[in-house]
């Protein structure tokens, strides 16, 4: 098939051309944010209706920032969630990776009873057990620095421990698992080595892939929740950045200030994917491993 | 075969516990604890004990019925009319009031058709939750194969190896991490009816021909105005499942097709996608799970308005339950909710199984 230079780089214009129109509808109400957080309240509104939205021009200034921090605990928000989310990340690869490694490399009685059953929980949603496990958490019981306590709500561990263990986590470390050569397991069993060494000096050392692919995974659902906080956590202090979004709607809404701290808790995890954004993408792709 | 290198049952137990006993306490516990809640009339903080009440939650949200309103009639038998020469029908609270139908107790219209002279009348226990009901599987029906196949052009649009085109992967991806509340806020924006983004670009575009609507505002554009959002929001999520699925596609198949000279079509059609079989089979069901847990956008853009066009499932579980603090009716719909998408994820196998 003989191509004809000139054709084909016009065909490649087009093909270019066609990329970064669709580029356009995938950024502008980013563009958009970051653009208002800079504008005061009336500018904001009056540029909505032109092009300027995506310009920063008029009367620019970091006002709507000192707002946002005037209005309301910012920083304790992003902390609760930088919290919550660090600790469900870490616990939940200790937890899952462990698991998953006793399902692949393991045999013992009722493995592949338990093993099906968390790969049936994959077809519940979250959002069809919420209510139920609100009434759950509200009745645990736990035991503090000061005792026994009743009931969950309003803490740091009704937002970590439901969220430490998940099918897909597991299955994610079992598919993985079962690619690693199984005669270097062996060949460090007859060297001597417990289940316990296998697992932290064998099977870790080699999991960077599947490590990095579950963090992030867990990592985009935790940072970005909204209904299970919003449904347990009633008290401020506790309150992660997506539901102190409520905040902002108390009595009149400060657009500006909205925008400001929506660029504070968004552009973070956006430097985030586009420094690491193979591993991101690669996450994503891994979820569509057939099993 | 079980050597005695790898049966161990203390460590295998030991290792899988912890796992295990999370996910058995906070997923298949709540999951059974909805089917039993669902039985009873539990609520959150009730003074009162709870009691068995059976099936009486399902009826409350699923009771159904058609009536038929007959023209109202003078004593000779002829129809009578208004002044606007339309036929007049008794009202239906004559029927929902009467002591003569005690099993029509209760329920409301939801909506009615003319059939000859009579009317029907559909009524419902609870029409929020009918609408909501409908508004869920409308948004799953659209949601699912406009999303799953725009997924698939872009995913076949970036898959060619030009200079670049990582940098468009990482852009139509973007939106993917950010999260879906910040997303819904920025669209509540572009929605505006007054001064909103879209309607400034549709006047822009045609030279202020178009007039604004308020697309968050208006009961028939509210609920495709969420879809549209949601399409854009995740449509770079199932591109990248879709692109996965293309490498697995063996090149030589490609180069096989180019020597028989196939067309681009053909190509597609007899090459790219039977390999994408259970790509397809993936995007579909991970799409439904979705569109059938829709939440985070309704709260925030339109609270389930204007008129109930919004009200979805997942909303309306979490209004009773939560808002109301109605725990067995929320675990009612959650039963449901579930039931439904079991049903749906079992029809999506079967149709795409290998044949």
């Amino acid at each position: 098939m003989a191509v004809n230079p000139d054709n084909y780089g016009l065909r490649l214009f087009v093909r270019y051309l066609v990329l970064c129109l669709i580029a356009l509808i995938f950024v502008f109400p980013l563009v958009f944010m970051i653009n208002s957080s800079f504008k005061p309240d009336s500018q904001l509104l009056a540029d909505t209706a032109s092009l300027r939205a995506f310009l920063p021009v008029g009367d620019i200034s970091l006002n709507n920032y000192f707002g946002a921090f005037r209005r309301a605990p910012v920083g304790l928000f992003v902390l609760n969630s930088v919290l919550v989310t660090g600790a469900t990340v870490l616990l939940s690869l200790l937890i899952c990776s462990l698991a998953a490694f006793s399902f692949a490399f393991l045999q013992w009685k009722g493995r592949d009873v338990l093993l099906s059953i968390v790969i049936a929980t994959l077809i519940i949603p979250f959002e069809t057990i919420a209510i139920p496990l609100l009434l759950l958490v509200s009745k645990l019981p736990w035991i503090g620095l000061d005792g026994l306590h009743w009931g969950w709500l309003n803490s740091y561990r009704v937002q970590i421990i439901p969220w430490i263990a998940d099918g897909l986590t597991i299955f994610l470390f079992v598919q993985y698992f079962k690619g690693l050569p199984g005669e270097l397991i062996e060949a460090s069993r007859v060297e001597g080595a417990n289940w316990w060494q296998v697992y932290y000096r064998v099977v870790m050392p080699l999991s960077g892939p599947v490590l990095a692919t579950a963090a992030i995974l867990k990592f985009l659902v935790m940072y970005n929740q909204y209904l299970w906080p919003l449904i347990v956590v009633q008290q401020e202090s506790y309150r992660p950045v997506m539901v102190g979004l409520g905040y902002f709607f108390q009595l009149n809404v400060a657009w500006g200030e909205v925008m400001a701290y929506l660029t504070l808790i968004t552009v973070p995890v956006l430097v985030f994917y586009l420094l690491l954004q193979r591993a991101f993408i690669a996450s994503i792709a891994s979820t569509g491993v057939k099993g | 075969m079980a050597s005695k290198l790898t049966l161990s049952n203390r460590a295998g137990w030991t290792f899988a516990l912890p796992g295990f006993a999370l996910i058995f306490t906070f997923i298949v516990l709540p999951f059974f604890f909805a089917i039993g809640l669902s039985l009873t009339n539990q609520r959150l903080l009730s003074p009162n004990p709870t009691q068995f009440v059976g099936l009486e939650n399902y009826q409350q949200l699923l009771g159904l019925a058609v009536v038929t309103l007959e023209p109202e009639r003078n004593d000779a038998g002829e129809m009578i009319r208004n002044e606007a020469g339309e036929i007049q029908y008794p009202r239906l609270r004559a029927i929902t009031r009467s002591d003569d139908y005690p099993q029509y107790r209760g329920m409301r219209e939801w909506f009615r058709w003319q059939s000859g002279e009579n009317v029907m009348v559909v009524i419902a226990s609870d029409v929020v939750f009918m609408k909501a009901l409908v508004n869920t599987f409308l948004f799953v029906l659209v949601v699912a194969p406009v999303q799953g196949s725009l997924a698939l052009m872009l995913a076949l649009l970036i898959n060619h190896r030009v200079r670049g085109i990582n940098l468009f992967r990482t852009i139509y991806f973007m939106p993917v991490v950010v999260s879906i509340v910040v997303v819904s806020l920025l669209w509540r924006f572009i929605y505006d009816g007054q001064n909103g983004l879209l309607n400034s670009i549709l006047q822009a575009l045609t030279f202020g021909l178009f007039q604004p609507v308020d697309w968050l505002g208006n009961p028939s554009t509210a609920l495709p105005s969420v879809m549209a959002m949601s399409i854009w929001q995740a449509v770079g999520f199932h591109m990248v499942i879709w692109l996965a699925g293309l490498q697995t596609i063996s090149p030589t198949l490609y180069e096989a097709a180019a020597i028989e000279g196939a067309s681009r079509w053909q190509t597609f059609r007899y090459v790219t996608w039977p390999g994408l079989r259970n790509t397809a089979v993936l995007v579909l069901v991970v799409i439904t799970m979705q569109g059938f847990a829709l939440f985070a956008q309704i709260d925030v853009m339109t609270s389930g308005g204007p008129l109930d066009s919004t009200q979805t499932l997942v909303f309306q579980a979490v209004e009773r339950g939560y808002g109301k603090q109605d725990i067995s009716g929320g675990s009612t719909i959650s039963v449901i909710l579930f039931a439904i998408v079991l049903a749906i994820s079992l029809i999506q196998r079967w149709l795409t199984r290998e044949r």
